[in-house]
């Protein structure tokens, strides 16, 4: 354990993403320690969404590593990869459910998939769950019957049914009021704190990453501005992370050819 | 001009046999986990029960309709030429051989392949398709192969069961309504209807349940690869109505393939 190697869950190295022509994410390298809650920021369209996608293989790259649990992602097959993914947990930003289920049935489907766990038990650990994140009185209820925010503790608790080692929650404070989204941050907490879990949450949330991060990365434009600790973060001199801080848009000089370029391209 | 027109049909081409060799990779990997174990016999029952159960009343309409206006019109046909005593025999090989596995496809592509494909498809817009990968559920076992499986079991029979309530139609028609004497109608058809022919109805049906589920599933599956931008609902929409006009069109297309090469 005293191997600083060993305690990195996630290691990326120059990762390169592209849709089409376009370039999402640009040499981004990162490593995510174990027990840590990494937060990766940015705005919307900043690629961090595909980032985690990245990480949880999803969506493949050809230029770059991704290091998950010691596993090189870019390289498994199919196989390999559902392996891995037994290992980690993964919560969507609108839950992700399956409609045609109970949020139990839901939540039980992972241990049924992978368990020879006999009904009962399965019940029980469904339980712990759902009570965990406050659902344990809707559990009978459809997708379709539930609020944004008892979705996404819906999906939260799929996501940690398996007690994984990696937990990555895309948008946790994404659409919800305030209260709720702090009542997600605790809980989050709470999940590393008790079940000693490795966390990845992406969000543009400020309030929230300050809360509940230990470490946080800022991509902007699919550039990796800064990878540090909140403290990094606050004092950094970039002016992208000071108009994020102080929630400001940033004011580009507008250029006045650019501009009309911009208005008569076809 | 005339080479970018020449350039953006080629890739118009090159685009479609990608597509079509996504496809193929979709059956392919499907049939392996039909053929592989572990095998799970609760969603298959699940599906037969949507594909099979669930269209019966609209077969067994449809059969009856079909089968009574056949007879009406072959009555009225074969009045012409003196040979009112073929009618069983007309009504029933026209059943089996087209009518039958035909009409029978069509209307379940219309019931079942069309809510497939819009199914499967906003489980794609919604991430749960993600979700399945990232629990380490195969989305093929657990989402395609029992569509695809029960689909090839629940054509054929509703095929058949078309084909009976259809020779009743017909019997309705030809002996009830307009006198053809009862004896004659189904010993004509006993005397007609070959092996060959039930064979052909059966192999029909088969390819036609493995085409519309097959064509339904990988649409919906394969939403996000369609460039055209529209993704949610309006991509929904889109392919379910381009799975039901493809499944159909390659309904009547094979149909015609099959009879060819069994007759």
């Amino acid at each position: 354990m005293n191997d600083p190697d060993k305690n990195n869950i996630i290691e990326i190295e120059g990762l390169n993403s592209w849709y089409g022509d376009r370039q999402i994410l640009s040499n981004i390298s990162l490593n995510v320690v174990r027990k840590e809650i990494m937060v990766i920021m940015g705005h919307s369209g900043s690629g961090k969404s595909t980032l985690l996608r990245h990480m949880i293989g999803l969506d493949k790259s050809k230029s770059g590593s991704i290091k998950l649990l010691d596993k090189e992602i870019t390289n498994l097959n199919r196989k390999e990869l559902h392996e891995l993914r037994k290992r980690i947990g993964v919560a969507f930003q609108n839950g992700a459910l399956f409609s045609s289920m109970s949020l139990q049935d839901n939540v039980e489907l992972p241990l049924r998939e992978h368990t020879k766990l006999d009904q009962n038990t399965i019940r029980i650990m469904s339980r712990l769950k759902l009570e965990l994140m406050n659902l344990s009185d809707s559990e009978s209820l459809m997708p379709a019957e539930l609020s944004g925010g008892m979705l996404k503790r819906a999906g939260l608790a799929r996501a940690v049914i398996m007690d994984p080692e990696v937990l990555f929650f895309d948008e946790p404070s994404a659409g919800l009021d305030p209260v709720t989204s702090a009542e997600l941050d605790n809980l989050i907490l709470q999940l590393r704190d008790a079940l000693n879990m490795t966390i990845v949450v992406v969000t543009h949330d400020l309030d929230s990453a300050f809360k509940i991060a230990d470490r946080i990365t800022v991509l902007d434009d699919g550039h990796q501005i800064i990878t540090g600790n909140k403290d990094m973060i606050r004092n950094f001199p970039d002016p992208r992370i000071v108009n994020m801080l102080e929630r400001k848009a940033m004011d580009d000089m507008i250029d006045a050819d650019d501009y009309l370029n911009k208005l008569t391209r076809d | 001009m005339v080479s970018i027109r020449k350039l953006q049909a080629l890739s118009t081409i090159e685009n479609g046999l990608i597509r079509l060799g996504i496809a193929g990779l979709f059956l392919f990997e499907t049939i392996r986990t039909i053929v592989l174990p572990p095998y799970s016999l609760k969603p298959l029952i699940k599906q037969i029960a949507f594909i099979g159960a669930r269209s019966m009343l609209v077969i067994i309409v449809a059969g009856l309709f079909v089968g009574m206006v056949i007879a009406l019109q072959f009555y009225d046909t074969l009045l012409r030429f003196g040979s009112i005593s073929l009618l069983g025999s007309a009504v029933g090989l026209s059943l089996i051989r087209e009518l039958g596995p035909v009409i029978t496809a069509l209307m379940v592509i219309g019931r079942s392949g069309s809510a497939m494909c819009a199914e499967i498809g906003i489980m794609r817009v919604d991430n749960q398709i993600d979700a399945l990968e990232c629990m380490a559920i195969d989305p093929y076992r657990y989402l395609f192969a029992p569509r695809i499986l029960a689909s090839v079991i629940c054509v054929p029979l509703l095929t058949a069961i078309f084909i009976l309530v259809g020779i009743f139609g017909g019997y309705f028609v030809g002996v009830i309504l307009f006198g053809v004497s009862p004896g004659s109608y189904f010993q004509g058809m006993s005397d007609t209807i070959l092996n060959r022919d039930i064979l052909m109805s059966f192999s029909k049906s088969i390819v036609f349940g493995l085409l519309i589920a097959w064509i339904a599933c990988d649409k919906g599956f394969n939403l996000h690869l369609d460039k055209r931008g529209a993704y949610g609902s309006e991509g929904v929409s889109r392919i379910t109505t381009e799975a039901v006009v493809i499944s159909s069109m390659a309904i009547l297309f094979s149909d015609y393939l099959l009879s060819a090469l069994i007759l």
